[in-house]
């Protein structure tokens, strides 16, 4: 029996050469070395539970495939929402681990360019988009004020950010050429971020309503206090 | 007559209060209630990457894999919807119980 093949945003083996395939897996093993690290020193013992329910999130969330247009779909990356909760580096290791099992049990994504799925879809998107959300952030005066424009604005350039870097990996593997993969991917992408975009908002949203207490997680109270004292 | 006591920051809505104290149940259920109606629901129109393959007519360049355990979020021997909303209940379970050890052991390391 025939089943359709399903990569979604996850590239299946083959679309990355192994030079490439083996650059970003070493990249990605390195970052998210750093990631444990860096979220096992910041991340507050309370938000374990709200680790778990992340994943579930996101995992759910990147198998619901909404329409964009002209036949294609799109699903949500997750990233800057996890980063906004969670801290930047402990989102990582959470999306890490989601893009992981899809590729190691549901072959969503191959093993060879794993690595590459990873860094593309859950580490660029996830650290930059953060580093973007808390510039905006500070633009607009505070996370009380800023968190969702700020959250819009940055998911949608994470799924833009991941489908060029997509783009180049498969330019730098001779899979496609350069001038062919980057308007395609970048033009479909513009939708699929928009969509990132809402439902990045809307979760942010309910929690705010639901759990406000859940925003002020990211950090452990001495972390907090500490960046709350210097001049920002 | 007085009012009955409540607990300080109760709200007195009943529906949010349960919100409150059961957020990572109404996480974890919402999480599985879109994994469950995914195949039903979603878009099987192929994605962003996968339309632009097509188009570009580089997707052949895609290798089967390897080996098969619940391909593309199907339980082998379940057909239909079914089959891929029993796959995502049993993918909610697995990234949860590895990304809370995960935590568990992150957290502990530091203690």
């Amino acid at each position: 029996m025939h089943v359709p093949a399903l990569f979604l945003m996850h590239a299946p083996d083959g679309f990355f050469s192994a030079p490439v395939s083996g650059a970003m897996w070493i990249v990605t093993a390195l970052v998210i070395g750093v990631a444990v690290r860096r979220a096992g020193a910041t991340l507050d013992e309370r938000a374990v539970p709200l680790l778990g329910v992340m994943a579930a999130f996101i995992f759910a969330a990147q198998m619901f495939n909404f329409q964009v247009a002209g036949g294609t779909s799109g699903h949500m990356l997750g990233g800057v929402l996890a980063a906004v909760l969670l801290g930047p580096w402990a989102a990582t290791v959470v999306m890490a681990c989601v893009i992981g099992v899809q590729g190691l049990v549901f072959q969503d994504g191959g093993l060879v360019v794993m690595g590459a799925n990873i860094f593309n879809m859950g580490i660029v998107g996830t650290l930059g988009g953060f580093y973007i959300y808390r510039a905006i952030v500070g633009i607009l005066g505070g996370e009380a004020r800023g968190r969702l424009p700020a959250a819009a604005i940055a998911a949608w350039f994470s799924v833009e950010a991941a489908a060029i870097l997509v783009s180049f990996e498969l330019a730098m593997s001779d899979t496609t050429s350069l001038n062919v993969a980057l308007p395609a991917m970048a033009g479909v992408h513009v939708l699929i971020g928009v969509g990132e975009a809402v439902i990045t908002v809307s979760a942010l949203g309910f929690i705010a309503v639901a759990r406000a207490d859940l925003l002020h997680l990211r950090d452990r109270p001495s972390v907090r206090l500490a960046e709350q004292g210097g001049a920002r | 007559m007085k009012e009955p006591q409540t607990e300080p920051g109760r709200t007195g809505n009943g529906a949010l209060e349960i919100l409150r104290r059961y957020w990572w149940a109404a996480g974890l259920g919402l999480s599985a209630l879109v994994v469950a109606l995914a195949s039903w629901f979603a878009s099987s129109a192929p994605d962003g990457l996968e339309r632009v393959a097509e188009d570009k007519s580089f997707v052949e360049a895609g290798q089967s894999n390897r080996y098969e355990w619940l391909p593309d979020y199907t339980i082998p021997g379940l057909s239909g919807e079914i089959s891929t909303a029993v796959a995502g209940l049993i993918g909610v379970v697995i990234v949860v119980g590895v990304v809370m050890v995960l935590g568990r052991l992150m957290v502990r390391r530091r203690a």
